[in-house]
């Protein structure tokens, strides 16, 4: 642990970081030199230079295979931060191609900028290794956020989604904040990995920590919209603009499960049956509120929203396992969730733009206007809902298998029924782009070519993640072994 | 390397669906050529590895091996066996004979055939599977198309209801066994799902007691057995012809099929514990729905419960847990697939002159359709149990296993036979003989040439197995030596 002198291994620690902040300058910069009409170009040049940024760190920042400390101890360099990162520029890349066709979204700069720098927030989550760091970079991820999901400002409902998510981010944010001045208060130091140690020398009162993880997990609770600080969700994903609900729902959520792994795993081993217990209550109440409120919706976003909620629940299966399998399930799990659930937002936005309403009636006859539309959502709906040959039904499979090998069958039985409700409202959206009849039949919906190349690029994606497993499930393993 | 023929079995409707959603969706004729194609293609394989399959050798054939996630000890692992080699060319002539008879279909080909030649790749997928992970893989992928065929396709009335109760149904009971396999997989801690392995694994005798009614039954709700068999008539009458074809045809067997290789096969010992009430069940499947099929007024709704009927004797071979139980099952899934394939189709040609399936109405289509009449007839005779068709080389010998274990049950489940026909010839009578009704008379015209080349096919096959049973029970019986051995002789 040597971090006061400069050497090469720090910057590759924070590659992707470095370069999304130059991207997001460049951004910035291209903003003010291109005229209006070319604005369409800053998306292509955000999800363009990410994509790049992703291939750079496949080539040279790759970690090391025995973990480092870099930057004063704040981060850790090893492959859990690396695989997440990884995601998280991906997930963004996709939802900057999803957002060119919206004039008032896509083509201005400061959309891309506040998508960048959240981004690269969550990149600075996934690798914290100490809870100061960890606080900024959740505050660095958030605050962006809620610009964005307030990016309408004429409209209503959009601005109401913005104050709805900074009020309750902010809230449980200085929950989790006042958990960790407890904790540096308690061990006197704020690294996560040394916390282990001082825990076990000083002998705290399990007490103490029971309190100091309740007010953290609040915190992380929110991030991943988990029972029971799930409330903001659904008015958010509704209010908000579509892109940014699709990257809400991944990128943010699989973010808000990094730090949770990293932290529970790897700072308080001392406590883990109180922590299992408590979140195993929370994966089973957040997956069947989640499942049956879902079936209510009449919006499709509400509807996903819902749904993202339950599928919170799920990677919860596997997090409470806590085995190897276990970890390697939720990391692979979020992996093809942030795809498949990337993919149903993009459908949902490039037909909110042709048709202006995001009611599930209106998707009526989808599949005759737009044959091709049609199928993707159903690529998506049915992975969502654990259908093979998609990737939804081998990390369901996943989540199952590690819950069982660790005994849990109760929590796998009531998992397993969850996602029989899931199915069907998966099935009812489905039902309705399939089967039922609508007046604008003929009117085809066009889909622009920038969401046809990331919804192409997804799907594909998901197909060839529930067919060929393998390699994502290894990805994932590699993650899971770094922790420690 | 050998060719991997059930590979190209198992893939080639799921590159056909791909392709043929590819074509411009006004091109139908293009489709329908496509998918007939494809399906000829398939047909063609699943005779040729059946003929292939050496009996003298028996065991597991044409297996080949690819790792799938080694982390997990998953791998693709197909082969193919007594029990399931009739099985795949049972697909193989539905999946053909569906396509012909669905040729008229106008709403969106290119979407029908795509879901379901997905639908065939998971049914094939999942005869041949020989490990635990991708019996399930293909198993649910054979669920969902089901859904979307019936809902769009189905018949206006009930199609929503009957395909979301039917998926779901499936689902439950595939979820339920999927728990159970998960249980299999820790436990025996080889870390693999290679089924011939977990064979060998040596469950305590109380883990299968636990487990077995969980996948037995979750499976067997596939299967149709009662209490579970609610989803199955609503399910066939809602389905478009060839959906029903092939749902009560094949998907049905799949759950049998399913039951058998997981639940028998890996825990035989749970099996011995609970086959005594399982055949209690069974037994209420044969004569209960032979039952309420004969007072159903609906045509559909009439094959529908014997479809419940004829899989209550499948599954009651299964429980009798003899050799005789075993062979007349395996040949019962077969006969009773084509047979009930032909009823389906038969109904479809019916319903599509007259418009209505209420058999009061009908009447004397025998003079327009006589082809139809005689293969309906034909069909009558294999589910009677008829001497000389196939239906009697699968009845006789399950029977005789029931017989041997349970004689009670034996006579309370003849009973069954009587009861079928009496509404076999009771439809036979009402709806192809008799007058025929003046408001079809003008209206109501012949089949088409490929319908008449579909029936003409499944008779030929009920037919020949009956005449000559040589070519499918030796195979029968060297798949069930199999089971028999896992079974400790019993």
């Amino acid at each position: 642990m040597n971090g006061s002198v400069f050497n090469v291994t720090m910057f590759l620690a924070i590659l992707p970081e470095l370069w999304i902040f130059v991207l997001a300058s460049v951004v910035l910069i291209l903003e003010l030199v291109l005229p209006k009409e070319q604005h369409r170009l800053l998306g292509w040049v955000t999800a363009v230079g990410l994509l790049v940024g992703i291939g750079v760190s496949l080539i040279v920042g790759v970690p090391p295979t025995q973990a480092q400390f870099v930057w004063g101890d704040l981060i850790r360099f090893d492959q859990l931060g690396y695989v997440f990162s990884l995601l998280f520029m991906f997930g963004a890349a996709m939802t900057a191609l999803f957002s060119i066709h919206l004039e008032r979204l896509g083509q201005r700069g400061d959309y891309y900028v506040l998508m960048l720098v959240s981004t690269l927030g969550m990149c600075l989550m996934a690798s914290a290794a100490d809870v100061i760091m960890l606080y900024l970079a959740i505050e660095t991820t958030s605050i962006p956020l809620y610009v964005l999901a307030g990016f309408y400002k004429e409209d209503e409902k959009s601005t109401e989604a913005g104050f709805k998510y900074l009020l309750f981010g902010a809230m449980t944010s200085a929950i989790m904040l006042f958990g960790f001045s407890y904790l540096f208060g308690f061990t006197g130091t704020t690294n996560l990995y040394a916390l282990v140690n001082l825990v076990a020398q000083k002998q705290l009162s399990p007490l103490l920590l029971y309190g100091v993880l309740a007010l953290i997990l609040a915190g992380f609770a929110f991030k991943i919209s988990a029972f029971p600080f799930h409330f903001w969700a659904p008015d958010v994903y509704a209010g908000a603009p579509t892109p940014i609900t699709g990257f809400l729902s991944t990128a943010s959520k699989a973010a808000g499960f990094a730090v949770l792994i990293r932290v529970l795993w790897v700072g308080f081993p001392a406590i883990q049956p109180y922590w299992v217990y408590i979140l195993t209550g929370v994966s089973i109440a957040t997956m069947t509120i989640g499942n049956l409120l879902a079936l209510a919706q009449r919006d499709i976003k509400r509807l996903l929203a819902y749904s993202s909620i339950a599928h919170a629940g799920y990677a919860l299966i596997g997090f409470v396992a806590v085995s190897e399998l276990g970890a390697t399930s939720v990391i692979f799990y979020l992996i093809v969730y942030l795809l498949t659930n990337l993919a149903a937002f993009g459908t949902v936005s490039v037909f909110e733009k042709k048709s202006g309403s995001s009611e599930i009636a209106a998707f009526a006859g989808l599949s005759r206007r737009s044959p091709w539309l049609a199928m993707m959502m159903l690529v998506a709906f049915l992975s969502l809902a654990g259908m093979p040959p998609f990737g939804g039904f081998v990390i369901k499979f996943a989540v199952f298998a590690a819950a069982v090998q660790r005994g849990l069958i109760g929590l796998a039985v009531i998992g397993v029924l969850n996602s029989i409700v899931g199915l069907y409202y998966y099935l009812t959206v489905l039902k309705v782009i399939y089967l039922y009849r609508s007046e604008e039949e003929q009117v085809a919906v066009p889909i622009p070519e920038a969401s046809l190349l990331a919804l192409a690029v997804l799907c594909i994606g998901v197909i060839v993640m529930g067919v060929i497993a393998a390699p994502w499930f290894n990805i994932a393993t590699l993650g899971a072994r770094a922790m420690w | 390397m050998q060719f991997p023929i059930l590979s190209f079995i198992v893939f080639t409707p799921i590159v056909a669906a791909l392709i043929i959603f590819l074509i411009p969706e006004d091109r139908k004729g293009e489709v329908r050529v496509a998918a007939l194609a494809a399906s000829a293609f398939a047909l063609v394989l699943s005779i040729w590895v059946y003929f292939a399959y050496d009996v003298g050798v028996g065991g597991y054939q044409f297996v080949e091996q690819v790792s799938w996630i080694p982390a997990l000890g998953i791998s693709y692992k197909v082969g193919l066996d007594g029990m399931n080699a009739p099985l795949v060319l049972l697909t193989g002539v539905v999946m053909f004979t569906g396509v012909l008879i669905s040729w008229g279909i106008d709403d969106r080909p290119r979407e029908f055939f795509t879901f379901l030649f997905i639908l065939a790749t998971g049914v094939f997928g999942v005869f041949v599977s020989l490990d635990l992970f991708m019996l399930f893989f293909f198993y649910e992928i054979a669920v969902f198309p089901m859904y979307l065929l019936i809902s769009i396709w189905g018949w206006k009335e009930t199609r929503e209801y009957a395909a979301m109760k039917l998926t779901l149904y499936l689902f439950v009971g595939s979820v339920i066994a999927l728990v159970g396999a998960l249980a299999m997989y820790f436990t025996a801690g080889l870390g693999t799902f290679d089924m011939l392995e977990l064979e060998r694994a040596g469950f305590s005798r109380e883990f299968q007691i636990l487990w077995f009614p969980f996948v037995f039954i979750g499976f067997g709700v596939l299967g149709g057995i009662f209490p579970f068999h609610n989803w199955s008539p609503d399910g066939h009458v809602a389905a478009p012809t060839a959906v029903s074809m092939f749902h009560a045809g094949v998907l049905m067997k799949l759950g049998a099929f399913a039951a058998l290789r997981v639940g028998l096969m890996l825990l035989p010992e749970g099996a011995k514990f609970h086959m005594g009430w399982i055949i209690l069940l069974t037994l209420v499947n044969v004569v209960y729905g032979a039952f309420i099929a004969s007072v159903q007024t609906d045509f559909k709704y009439v094959i529908g419960f014997s479809s419940v009927s004829h899989m209550g004797l499948v599954l009651m071979g299964f429980a009798t847990l003899t050799r005789e139980g075993f062979i007349g099952s395996g040949i019962q899934m077969f006969s009773h697939g084509v047979m009930t394939a032909l009823f389906f189709a038969v109904v479809g040609m019916v319903y599509d002159q007259a418009h209505t399936r209420e058999i009061p109405k009908l009447g004397g289509f025998r003079k327009v359709m006589p082809m139809v009449a005689i293969a309906f007839i034909i069909g009558g005779l294999v589910s009677m149990g008829m001497p000389g068709f196939s239906g009697f080389i699968a009845e006789f010998p399950i029977f005789m296993g029931v017989w041997k274990s349970y004689p009670l049950i034996a006579i309370i489940a003849a009973i069954s036979i009587v009861i079928t026909a009496s509404y076999i010839i009771r439809v036979v009578g009402r709806v192809f003989y008799g007058k025929m009704p003046e408001e079809f008379e003008g209206h109501v015209h012949d089949v088409t040439v490929l319908d008449k080349i579909a029936l003409l096919f499944l008779s030929f096959i009920l037919i020949a197995l009956g005449v000559f049973p040589g070519w499918m029970v030796p195979l029968v019986e060297s798949g069930v030596d199999t089971i028999l051995r896992l079974l400790g002789g019993a």
